[in-house]
């Protein structure tokens, strides 16, 4: 799985039956420090994610895993990233305690949000 | 599967419904000497990993479902060993 960014929604009027009523995400890869990288690329949402929120994804044919039935999906957003604790000195070898730091802001909470 | 080191744990309270129960670890993949190796990826935890461990992850759709115990679940990458050593010959 890997670190993202919802940047906005794909809507697709004419699209694989199977994918009827499945959101479809716009979503760009970040950095741990939460800097883009990559390109961004379109995924199924599982989860009911929304716009700014960082969030993990999957991809392969795994990604399609999230859903009922055969859905073709190569890219799917599995969850919302609420805090990311590093570690304070990642330092190869010397195993140190965590300490943490937020490095994104911090998702809103979805029911404070509606 | 690839060697890399936890350099984090991230917290997902919404999350798909097969990720409850494991831990959620941030990885960057590394070198065998031990050097940073591309961009941090995120992995479930089969073998209770923690930061600064030196790990083992599988890549592959069924291997991580499996490893993770989550058979037909949208999981990728799983940790299935903590390396106590890494031996070469030079």
């Amino acid at each position: 799985m890997m670190l993202a960014k919802v940047l906005g929604n794909v809507v697709a009027t004419v699209k694989a039956p199977a994918l009827d009523g499945v959101k479809l995400l716009l979503i760009q890869p970040i950095t741990r420090e939460g800097k883009a990288r990559g390109r961004p690329l379109v995924a199924l949402d599982a989860i009911g994610a929304g716009f700014h929120e960082t969030v993990y994804w999957c991809r392969g044919r795994e990604a399609a895993l999230a859903f009922p039935g055969e859905v073709p999906c190569d890219a799917s957003v599995v969850g919302i990233v609420d805090a990311i604790t590093l570690a304070s000195n990642p330092n190869p070898g010397e195993p140190t305690p965590p300490a943490t730091s937020p490095p994104h802001k911090p998702s809103r909470s979805r029911r404070s949000a509606r | 599967m690839i060697l890399g080191r936890v350099i984090g744990e991230v917290v997902a309270t919404q999350k798909h419904a097969s990720h409850r129960g494991r831990k959620l670890l941030l990885v960057q993949p590394a070198n065998p000497d031990g050097s940073e190796r591309g961009e941090a990826v995120l992995a479930l935890d089969a073998v209770d990993a923690g930061i600064g461990d030196r790990v083992l992850v599988v890549q592959e759709g069924y291997a991580a479902m499996t490893a993770a115990g989550r058979p037909n679940s949208p999981i990728d990458m799983t940790i299935v060993g903590v390396v106590d050593a890494v031996e070469m010959n030079e």
